[in-house]
């Protein structure tokens, strides 16, 4: 990850599945005045196959698609790839919001939502998290290295999504020091102002159900009652 | 008091003594039963006593006069053989003294010389009786009677007193001619034996028939009552949301019209309250499907609003100033969309809480960071009071959040370039935050209006802030989901203070707030 390809070649792929005609154009629009590239697709039925097709870097999703639900998509794609998924929802409420981020979207977007806003959460996906430090990090039985983009678990390779990675990368860096839910939107999502905590929430479950031998009795991702979370002692080994 | 010193049986008893009509009915009409049957059985023993008592001496009376008929006979036939006086006496006390122990009488006769007297006998003639014939000597062959208390000994020897009947009668001895008083005692024990027994037969027959009334009551009321209580029970699970109970129709008396007239009144309800679930389910709907339908367009509209705006300084002054104000006027439009849409949401009733311990200070300290630029911008300043120690509560942070930013927000909106202090404090019960502005403050009554939905303290008043009117109706909302309170004070010219209390756990009821609604400074003005 050049400057040079990045300035150049490098520019971030953005699939936008929407049914909307006219917002669909109005967001390749922005979006290619941000230096993003955009393809559009406008039936959920279809979203795969383009998905196939055109690689994107992130995908943007409406929830409400014809041909198929948005969370069903979401579902197809995380199944096979950890690329980034942000969700465009018309709705708030609890349930749309949680049940669409356990699908696996990584962030959502609530409808209407001004263009900076959007774009910074698809920097935020696309943004590599490069931060100098140790290449390789342990906690409890996890190795994690930290430039090759990979978690083994005593040997065994464990998959997890971009997110996931930088979510536990960011516990691990300072496993003594407790995280505010409110901390770890900015660093991990990149949040400037406080956002909705249970984006921490739902991916701190997803992230132990894939990593913990218990995710109910967890022992690397700690909750702290009240304050957030931290990473489990490592100078347990 | 009372209660408290009351024990506890005593206590329950009075409980179902207040709860049952059963227990109330049947206690009174046993209670009435017992005065009229008492006075009936007294009337009644009263009567019978009589009836007994005239018989008695009617039949004494007729035996006096018997017995004198024979011992004056006696004597007539004596006449001549005798010339002691006091030996013809005698003989015939002796006489009517043997016949009277046949027939269960004693017999007194004064005079000289009479010594076979007893003297117990002589003590039951009463004092008046005698004077009576002390006074009436010449009146011969006249009887007279009353009653009187017999005293006799047992066979032990112990005096015994019973009622009686001591009859007179004056008897000329021929011997001597003299007069003598001769007292007949007849004991009334035979009465008194006939009166126990009445007694005895009319308390038995009082009890059974106090017992049978209270046993009736007791049926017919049940009778009443069952039905009222399987009433209130089917009412009691209508109340609770059963909708589909009914009562049971039996017959065609008024109890089973009154279950008729009592399931129709269910139905009725449970049609209505079907319509208002309908109505509201759709309403709920259709909310829905506005937000989906509105936002949309809104979003693109919203878009082509922001590229606009990004390319404005290409455009000649006017049509620069037309960006800016659709770019503005869209982020208001938004906010009174997002506003009205959980205005509506509370309405439906569909909102619900996220729980969590939260430090309000912590969210406080948060809120002001992100209204920095307002403050900026409108000339005022926020300070913070609050202890080191933290002030939790069980809370939805995002909408606690919320409710402080909108008192924040609406503080420095008409603090007039005032401080504004925001004051938190918390104990074991309960955390509150006080916002407190030194504006142009709220005139009587209208602390209550203030979270009204679009209320104006001023209608002509300047609308600077672009706030939407919903702000502290929604908190309101926000702050009952809690269980809290929000409490608003103010005095014209002296500036305003909104308070919100939270229970330390959420649906703990609140009994007090840690902070006082009507602030320090403006409580020494008042008094």
């Amino acid at each position: 990850m050049d400057d040079v390809t990045q300035a150049e070649d490098f520019r971030a792929r953005v699939l936008v599945v929407d049914d909307d005609a006219s917002l669909s154009e109005m967001l390749s629009i922005v979006l290619r005045q941000e230096g993003f590239d955009a393809h559009l697709v406008e039936r959920g039925d279809e979203a795969l196959e383009a998905f196939h097709v055109y690689k994107p870097d992130v995908v943007l999703l409406d929830l409400m698609l014809p041909g198929k639900g948005g969370i069903d998509v979401c579902k197809e794609i995380r199944a096979e790839s950890g690329v980034p998924i942000v969700m465009l929802t018309a709705k708030g409420d609890t349930i749309d919001v949680v049940v669409g981020l356990e699908s696996g979207a990584d962030d959502y977007v609530v409808k209407p939502f001004k263009p900076k806003e959007l774009v910074a959460r698809i920097r935020a996906r696309v943004r590599r998290n490069d931060a100098p430090g140790a290449d390789s990090l342990t906690v409890g039985p996890l190795n994690i290295d930290v430039a090759g983009h990979s978690v083994t678990r005593d040997g065994q390779p464990v998959g997890l999504t971009p997110l996931e990675f930088d979510l536990l990368v960011c516990l691990a860096r300072k496993p003594w020091q407790v995280f505010t839910r409110e901390v770890l939107l900015e660093q991990v999502w990149g949040y400037r102002h406080a956002a909705d905590t249970r984006l921490v929430n739902v991916h701190v479950q997803r992230l132990r159900s894939k990593i913990e031998i218990d995710p109910e009795n967890p022992e690397i991702v700690l909750t702290v009652r009240g304050v957030g979370y931290k990473a489990g002692t490592s100078g347990q080994q | 008091m009372v209660g408290q010193s009351l024990p506890g049986a005593l206590r329950r008893g009075l409980t179902f003594w207040r709860r049952s009509i059963q227990a109330r009915v049947v206690v009174s009409t046993v209670l009435l039963s017992a005065i009229v049957v008492t006075a009936v059985g007294w009337f009644l023993l009263r009567q019978v006593e009589q009836g007994l008592v005239d018989d008695r001496v009617a039949a004494v009376l007729s035996e006096v006069a018997n017995e004198n008929v024979q011992s004056e006979n006696r004597l007539a036939a004596a006449l001549g053989t005798e010339t002691d006086g006091l030996q013809q006496s005698q003989d015939f006390f002796t006489s009517i003294n043997s016949s009277g122990q046949t027939r269960g009488f004693h017999v007194v006769m004064t005079g000289r010389g009479v010594s076979a007297t007893v003297k117990r006998d002589v003590e039951s003639v009463p004092q008046s009786l005698i004077r009576h014939f002390d006074t009436r000597q010449d009146t011969s062959a006249q009887a007279a009677w009353t009653f009187t208390t017999l005293h006799s000994s047992t066979a032990r020897g112990a005096p015994t007193e019973q009622p009686g009947i001591v009859v007179g009668t004056v008897v000329l001895i021929p011997a001597d001619q003299s007069k003598r008083t001769v007292y007949y005692l007849f004991p009334l024990d035979e009465v008194q034996k006939t009166l126990a027994l009445v007694e005895r037969a009319l308390l038995t027959a009082g009890v059974l028939l106090l017992l049978l009334i209270a046993a009736l009551t007791w049926l017919l009321t049940r009778q009443i009552v069952t039905p009222i209580r399987l009433a209130r029970r089917v009412a009691e699970r209508l109340a609770a949301g059963q909708l589909q109970e009914r009562l049971r129709v039996t017959g065609e008396d008024d109890l089973a019209r009154l279950a008729t007239s009592f399931n129709q009144m269910a139905t009725n309800l449970q049609r209505q309250i079907r319509q208002l679930e309908e109505l509201s389910r759709v309403q709920r709907r259709f909310v829905s499907d506005v937000s989906h339908e509105l936002r949309t367009p809104l979003t693109t509209v919203r878009l082509a609003g922001s590229v606009l705006h990004e390319a404005r300084d290409g455009f000649d002054p006017e049509t620069r100033r037309a960006a800016e104000l659709l770019q503005t006027e869209l982020d208001r439009f938004e906010t009174l969309l997002v506003d009205l849409l959980e205005i509506s949401r509370f309405d439906a009733g569909a909102a619900v809480l996220d729980l969590d311990d939260v430090n309000l200070t912590d969210v406080v300290r948060r809120v002001i960071d992100s209204t920095r630029s307002l403050e900026e911008q409108r000339n005022t300043r926020v300070t913070v009071r609050a202890p080191e120690t933290p002030c939790i509560a069980e809370a939805d942070v995002r909408r606690l959040e919320r409710i402080i930013r909108n008192l924040v927000t609406n503080a420095i909106d008409h603090a007039e370039s005032r401080e504004v202090v925001v004051t938190v404090a918390a104990d074991d019960q309960a955390a509150a935050v006080a916002v407190r502005d030194h504006g142009v403050g709220l005139a009587t009554g209208e602390s209550a209006m203030v979270f009204n939905r679009f209320w104006r303290a001023d209608p002509a008043r300047a609308r600077t802030s672009g706030g939407t009117g919903l702000g502290l109706a929604i908190a309101l909302e926000d702050t009952h989901l809690h269980g809290g309170w929000l409490q608003a004070w103010g005095k014209p010219g002296e500036g305003a203070q909104f308070r919100l209390t939270l229970p330390r756990y959420a649906g703990m009821p609140l009994r007090h707030s840690p902070l006082p609604l009507v602030p320090d400074d403006a409580a020494e003005v008042v008094a």
